[in-house]
């Protein structure tokens, strides 16, 4: 269950970095290792941290600018690899909302949607430019996410469509469970097995083995 | 109108369409390892039963120990995770090879030599690597660990129809050209995001003629092109490999399955989003070069040099390639010193990989201060691997010979501790070159079997072709 997703104002960070796999945004450690020192350390650990724990000054989320950023914008095929949800949670855990990318992986995209993170996909000329506005000027400016309105606003006040499935938008816009939200199709799915099993048999006619549940 | 092989299994399975090019999709098998046990405490935690228990597959794969050595009770291979999957499995009903049993393996091996993926249907599982069982002719996809508890509830997945791609493999493959040699080739041409969410069809002339196993293999690594799905029509060579198997159709289902499934081809006039032709016919056995499956090169290429490439983004791509591998522009990929060798994962640990790679090392040893592994991807390969003797050419060689499980793969097998150590250079043949794949700050290259074989007796990356007598 997420937190219900309206309105996301606040700094964005530019990594324009394409095909960032999932376990680079969030590494797979050791059980042994114990936990991160912050929440939101797991978020590129490999390249916010050096082999001491030391943080790297020149990574951009280290960068005092950039250390509340609620955006990500982000290069091409962000989120593409293994289908690790920590990448998705590691984010959040941070306190990025929003990704703003010219794509991404298509389960990190689904993922997106379970943990309350807004995915925005846009030209990659409009991607460039609103990294250009994360990245000029002293300080960064406030970008804001209106799901209501479905529009992303740069700090230069230039708008950019959000565009979500609808049954997408009213389960970030709701904090809606998946499984929620398809139980309500629960009638369809079991008509669908029997009409399924009905006219192809051999597919569904396993044998199971003895259960402790009667 | 004329429907791509994807497209018709697709459609026999949406359950509901949910606007925006979403569909509820209904899952015909669900394979589950044991890594994700705990999803069942969720279920019951929800207060929502096991929709279909006969349509679950529980596996014991990812965090099994492979080699005994590392063992604290020599004789039991069980850890908290697989005795997890197994309460589970007697709790709710399901099948679950675990490591007690004959056919315990990893996920995509088991639902392949069981017969649980059938052309035709849909098959899903937590791990990216399932688009390996496409090659069977159906369709499969992958998800995060919480939508695990979503089929177990719903038996259903929430899809986006995805773009279709068509990659054929025109030509004949050069003798000691493997399947694996022709899918680094594929994925060098397409590109590790040309495939981006697409449901990629591999067919042509060395698709058809590919054995049913190195078709496992190609699509396996489908998913590092992007795709979020793979298949192949399947034909003589795939109702052979299934017949008889376990969860396949028997006897009058059989022959009644056989009729439908042969109506599985993509209609002649079927329109793809993208089709793409690759002429295999000269492609060298391959190797890679950098941290991404799309760096692979002809073993007797020279690494690229990225002041060749005009496109900024691929150019500092291609250097930390690079900076992480250590290798420079320009300079011979053959001969590069390594530490280890790793012959296992569901990309090839099947007994034709294996007895590729045992071929090459008959009577042979691996070079001083290479340390090497075979993992056989379930225990029935395993067994078939002894019987033929090839376990004793792989011992004899100096080889560890374990047990089946991910182990090195991921580095996460035996609770983490079956992975490189930081600085280690390894020629393994599974499907991720990513850094850190194998462990912290190790070093992978990718290649067939039979190339991991040459490097573990040469101690450098070698050109098996030219390995000598
Ligand atoms: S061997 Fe590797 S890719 Fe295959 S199922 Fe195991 S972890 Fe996944």
């Amino acid at each position: 269950m997420a937190e219900p997703f309206t309105m996301l104002t606040g700094p964005a960070a530019p990594y324009l970095e394409e095909n960032v796999a999932t376990n680079v945004i969030s590494v797979q450690r050791p059980h042994s290792a114990g936990p991160y020192k912050h929440p939101g350390d797991e978020l590129f650990f490999g390249l916010r941290f050096d082999g001491d724990g030391n943080e790297i000054p020149d990574f951009v989320l280290n960068r005092p600018r950039y250390r509340d950023s609620r955006f990500l914008i982000a290069g091409a095929n962000f989120g593409c690899a293994s289908s690790r949800e920590a990448a998705v949670t590691a984010l959040s855990a941070f306190g990025i909302r929003c990704v703003v990318a010219p794509s991404v992986g298509d389960i990190f995209f689904n993922n997106c949607f379970k943990f309350g993170v807004l995915p925005v996909l846009l030209p990659e000329a409009d991607v460039l430019s609103l990294a250009e506005e994360a990245s000029s000027g002293e300080t960064s400016g406030e970008f804001s996410a209106d799901l209501l309105a479905n529009l992303l606003t740069a700090p230069s006040g230039k708008t950019y469509p959000i565009s979500l499935p609808e049954f997408r938008r009213t389960q970030l816009l709701e904090g809606l469970d998946e499984i929620a939200l398809t139980m309500r199709n629960a009638g369809d799915i079991a008509a669908f097995h029997s009409a399924a099993a009905a006219e192809r048999p051999y597919l569904y006619r396993l044998e199971r083995p003895v259960s402790d549940i009667p | 109108m004329p429907k791509t092989l994807f497209e018709k299994i697709w459609d026999r399975h949406v359950v509901a369409d949910l606007g925006g090019g979403f569909a509820l999709v209904f899952v015909d098998r669900h394979v589950i390892p044991e890594i994700t046990y705990n999803r069942f405490r969720e279920l019951e935690s929800k207060g929502l039963p096991l929709r279909h228990p006969e349509l679950t597959f529980g596996v014991s794969d990812h965090t099994v120990p492979a080699l005994w050595a590392a063992l604290e009770k020599p004789d039991d291979r069980s850890n908290e995770f697989s005795r997890g999957m197994k309460a589970a499995s007697l709790k709710y009903g399901f099948h679950h090879f675990d490591v007690d049993g004959p056919d315990q393996g990893i996920s995509h091996i088991v639902a392949a030599e069981q017969g649980i993926a059938l052309p035709g249907t849909t098959l899903a599982c937590v791990d990216s690597h399932v688009c390996t069982v496409g090659a069977l002719g159906g369709i499969s996809w992958a998800f995060g660990g919480s939508e695990i508890v979503h089929v177990l509830a719903t038996q259903t997945s929430i899809l986006r129809k995805p773009k279709t791609m068509r990659i054929s493999l025109e030509g004949a493959p050069a003798p000691g050209v493997t399947p694996k040699d022709l899918t680094l080739f594929t994925i060098g041409r397409v590109g590790a995001a040309g495939g981006l969410g697409c449901a990629v069809e591999f067919a042509g002339e060395a698709v058809r003629s590919m054995p049913m196993e190195g078709r496992f293999t190609l699509c396996n690594m489908a998913v590092e092109l992007g795709a979020s799905f793979a298949t192949i029509a399947p034909d003589e060579a795939a109702f052979e490999y299934l017949k008889g198997r376990r969860f396949a159709p028997q006897g009058a289902d059989w022959d009644a399955a056989i009729a439908d499934w042969r109506e599985l081809v993509s209609d002649p006039d079927a329109a793809f989003d993208r089709d793409v032709t690759i002429d295999v016919s000269g492609a060298a056995p391959q190797v890679t070069w950098g941290i991404s499956p799309q760096d692979t090169i002809p073993i007797d290429g020279v690494v690229p040099d990225p002041a060749d490439e005009p496109d900024v983004q691929k150019r500092r791509a291609m250097q930390a390639g690079l900076d992480h591998t250590g290798l420079r522009p320009g300079q011979k990929i053959e001969g590069t010193k390594i530490d280890f060798v790793f012959i296992g994962s569901c990309t090839n640990n099947r007994i034709s990989d294996l007895r590729e790679a045992a071929a090459v090392l008959r009577g042979r040893r691996i070079a001083d201060g290479v340390t090497g592994w075979v993992v056989p991807g379930s225990l029935r390969i395993r067994a078939q691997a002894e019987e033929e003797g090839l376990a004793r050419i792989f011992t004899e060689a100096g080889f560890n010979w374990g047990f089946p499980g991910c182990s090195m793969c991921g580095g996460q097998g035996n609770g983490f501790t079956e992975r490189l150590k930081p600085g280690m250079r390894a020629v393994s043949t599974i499907n991720r070159n990513l850094p850190g794949r194998q462990g912290p700050g190790s070093i992978t290259h990718l290649a067939s079997p039979p190339m991991a074989a040459a490097a573990a007796v040469a101690g450098r990356i070698a050109d098996v072709r030219r390995l000598g007598g």
